[in-house]
C-alpha cells in the first residue's frame, strides 16, 4: 500500500540503495569496500555542504571542522571509554552534539556578514581547529593521531566486520539522503532558497533571515559531525587531516560537479571523485603523470564548471524540465487548436 | 479622517545630496494617493523610507500612530505595510508560482515548518493560481521568473504584493517599462484592490495623466522636497505645482 503512494523517485532512489546493499556479494574485496564506504561517507558531508551552499546561497570554507570535529570526538570517547555499543552511542551524540554547538556559535557570529566574510571567518575557524588538535597532544595525539577499538560485533557478523560497516554507512547515507530531502522540500526549505535566490526581497516579505540562517547551519554542521564519526569508525583511526582544507575543497568539488542544490549530486560527485582518486592514482605505473592525478582533475573540474555550471544532476534535471514545459505548451496549444476546431 | 501613515520632518543625505528634505505628510486610511514628481524627485527614496529599506537621517515615521522609525523591514511587513519595487524584485531561479507561494506563507505565518511537504499546503498553491490568473500570468505559472518579460516581471510583483494582504500597499511605478497593451491589465487591478474594504494604497508614477482618476489625494515631490498634497483639484490648481512640474496651463496637460 504504501509502495504505491510512493513517488518514482523515491522508488528510484529506495532500489538504487538496494542494488548498493548486494553490491559486497559481487565484489567483497576489501578495497573496493573500503573506497565504497569513503564515497558514503563523503556523499554525506558532501549533502550536508549541499545544504548550505546549494539551498541557502552560503559559501563556507571552513566546513571541514565539522568533519573534523565529528571524528575527533567520536574517536577520543571510544578510546577513553571501553569499546562497547554504549560507548559507540555517547560517542557520536558527543560529536553531533558539539558539531550542532560550534555550528550555531560559528553561525551567530558570522552570518550577520556578507558571503565572501563568512566565508573567510569559516576558514579561519577551521584553521584554527587545525592548531588546537596539533597542539593538544595529550587528547589528539597531535599528528601523529591515534587509533582506537571499536566494539567487538555479536557472533558470526564479527567475521564480516566490513560488511556490516558497508552496511551502516549506506543506510546512513539513505536515511540522511531523505531526512534533509525534507527539510529542503519543506515550507522552510523553501524560505531557504528564497534567501539564496534574494535575500532582500525574502525580508520584505516578513520572513526574518537570521533565524533560518544559523539553523541550517547548525543542521549542516550536526551531519557533517556525523559524516565524521562514520569516518573515524571506518578507517578506526584519527589524524589532524580530518581538518584539513583539502576536505572542504572535496567537499565543494563533489557538490560542484555532481550539481549544486540537488542533494543527489554530492553523492555522484563523492562516487565520481573517490573513483577517480583510486583509479587515477592507480594508472601511475603506466605515466607519472597519473600519480599528480589531482593535475587532471583540476582540468577536468575547469572544463566542468564551464560546460556544465549546473553540474551532472542538475543538467540533467534542466534537460528534464526543458522537455516538460514544452510538452505542456504542446498540449495547451493542441487542445485550443480542438477548441477552435470545434 | 484618521491617518495610516504620517512623517515628521523626514529627511534623508547621501553625503551632500539630500534626497528626501523634511517631508511632513499624513496619508488618510483605505484612501488611494498618488506620489508624483519627476525622475529624481526622491519618490522611490521616499518608498524606502517608508518601508525600512532605507533609515531616515533625521526625522520620524509613524504606521497607525505608532513610531516605527527603527524597525525593521520584517516587522514593518509583519505589521502591513507591504511594497512592489520598481526595478523587478522576484525571486529569478524559482518558478513564478513559487514566488507567489513564499508571499502567501509568510502572510499564512508557516515560517518555521521543518516537518510538512510544501506540496501537502494546498491551498496556498491554489490562492497562487489565482492570484497569477488576476494578473493575467497564469500560464507562465511554472517557467522560471528569471525567462519573464520585463512587464511579466512587474505583474508578478504586484501578484506578491497582493498575496501579502497588507493594509498598506506602496506601488512603485507598477506600470513602467510595460508595453501598451498590458497597462489597462495593470490599472484594473490596482482598480479592484481600491475597491477592497480596508486597503490604503500609495502609488507613485510620473506620468500624472494616468493617476488622476484613481487618486483620492495626491502629493508632488520635487528636489526631495513636499511640494503640495491634497486631491487632485487642488494639485491641478495649484499654481507652484504647475510652474515646477508641468510647467504649464492645466486644462492644456491633463487632458492629453
Amino acid at each position: 500500500m504504501m509502495l504505491k503512494r510512493m513517488k518514482l523517485s523515491t522508488k528510484v532512489y529506495l532500489l538504487i540503495g538496494l542494488a548498493l546493499a548486494f553490491l559486497p556479494f559481487i565484489n567483497d574485496s576489501r578495497w573496493f569496500m573500503f573506497l565504497m564506504i569513503q564515497i558514503f561517507v563523503f556523499a554525506i558531508f558532501a549533502m550536508s555542504y549541499d545544504l548550505l551552499l546549494g539551498y541557502t546561497g552560503i559559501v563556507s570554507f571552513g566546513h571541514a571542522m565539522f568533519f573534523g570535529v565529528g571524528a575527533y570526538s567520536a574517536a577520543i570517547v571510544m578510546d577513553r571509554m571501553e569499546a562497547s555499543f554504549v560507548s559507540f552511542l555517547l560517542g557520536t551524540l558527543v560529536a553531533v552534539l558539539i558539531g550542532g554547538f560550534i555550528s550555531f556559535l560559528a553561525g551567530m557570529l558570522t552570518l550577520k556578514l556578507k558571503s565572501h566574510y563568512y566565508a573567510m571567518l569559516t576558514l579561519a575557524l577551521a584553521g584554527m581547529f587545525l592548531y588546537i588538535a596539533e597542539r593538544w597532544r595529550s587528547v589528539t595525539g597531535g599528528n601523529d593521531g591515534f587509533t582506537f577499538r571499536i566494539p567487538e560485533l555479536p557472533g558470526f557478523l564479527e567475521e564480516h566486520r566490513n560488511f556490516v560497516i558497508y552496511l551502516f554507512c549506506l543506510l546512513a547515507m539513505i536515511l540522511l539522503f531523505f531526512g534533509m530531502k525534507r527539510i529542503t522540500e519543506s515550507p522552510l526549505g523553501r524560505v531557504l532558497v528564497g534567501i539564496r535566490e534574494n535575500d532582500q526581497r525574502v525580508e520584505s516579505l516578513g520572513y526574518r533571515i537570521m533565524p533560518y540562517k544559523v539553523l541550517i547551519s547548525v543542521i549542516s554542521g550536526m551531519v557533517a559531525s556525523l559524516s565524521g564519526v562514520l569516518y573515524a569508525i571506518s578507517i578506526r583511526f584519527v589524524d589532524t587531516s580530518v581538518f584539513d582544507i583539502q576536505v572542504t575543497l572535496d567537499a565543494l568539488m563533489m557538490t560542484i560537479i555532481g550539481g549544486v542544490g540537488t542533494l543527489t549530486g554530492p553523492i555522484i560527485g563523492s562516487a565520481i571523485i573517490n573513483f577517480s582518486h583510486h583509479y587515477l592514482s592507480d594508472l601511475a605505473n603506466i605515466h607519472w603523470i597519473f600519480q599528480r592525478w589531482m593535475i587532471l582533475f583540476g582540468a577536468i573540474f575547469i572544463l566542468a564548471v564551464i560546460f556544465f555550471p549546473n553540474g551532472i544532476v542538475g543538467t540533467i534535471q534542466n534537460k528534464l524540465a526543458k522537455r516538460k514545459t514544452k510538452k505542456k505548451q504542446y498540449d495547451t496549444t493542441e487542445k485550443s487548436l480542438r477548441k477552435e476546431g470545434a | 479622517m484618521n491617518s495610516i501613515i504620517e512623517t515628521k520632518d523626514l529627511t534623508i543625505a547621501f553625503g551632500g545630496h539630500v534626497a528626501v528634505n523634511q517631508v511632513s505628510v499624513q496619508l488618510p486610511e483605505n484612501q488611494f494617493t498618488s506620489v508624483i514628481g519627476p525622475n529624481g524627485a526622491g519618490k522611490t527614496t521616499f518608498f524606502n523610507l517608508l518601508s525600512g529599506q532605507l533609515k531616515p537621517t533625521s526625522g520620524q515615521v509613524f504606521y497607525q500612530g505608532k513610531e516605527i522609525t527603527d524597525w525593521s523591514v520584517v516587522e514593518r511587513t509583519r505589521a502591513g505595510i507591504g511594497r512592489s519595487f520598481q526595478l523587478t524584485n522576484v525571486f529569478p531561479n524559482v518558478t513564478v508560482l513559487e514566488n507567489i507561494r513564499l508571499a502567501i506563507q509568510s502572510r499564512e505565518k508557516v515560517r518555521f515548518n521543518l516537518f510538512r511537504h510544501f506540496k501537502s499546503y494546498t491551498a496556498f498553491e491554489e490562492e497562487a493560481h489565482e492570484l497569477l490568473d488576476i494578473v493575467l500570468l497564469d500560464e507562465k505559472a511554472e517557467s522560471l521568473a528569471i525567462h519573464l518579460s520585463h512587464g511579466e516581471k512587474r505583474k508578478l510583483e504586484i501578484a506578491m504584493l497582493l498575496a501579502l494582504e497588507t493594509k498598506l500597499l506602496l506601488l512603485d511605478e507598477p506600470t513602467a517599462g510595460m508595453s501598451l497593451e498590458e497597462v489597462p491589465t495593470i490599472l484594473r487591478v490596482i482598480e479592484n484592490i481600491k475597491k477592497q474594504e480596508d486597503r490604503t494604497i500609495v502609488l507613485i508614477e510620473h506620468k500624472m495623466e494616468m493617476v488622476l482618476d484613481l487618486s483620492d489625494r495626491m502629493m508632488v515631490l520635487f528636489n526631495g522636497e513636499l511640494l503640495a498634497e491634497g486631491t487632485p483639484e487642488e494639485i491641478m490648481k495649484n499654481e507652484t505645482v504647475q510652474e515646477a512640474y508641468l510647467g504649464g496651463d492645466p486644462n492644456e496637460r491633463v487632458h492629453t
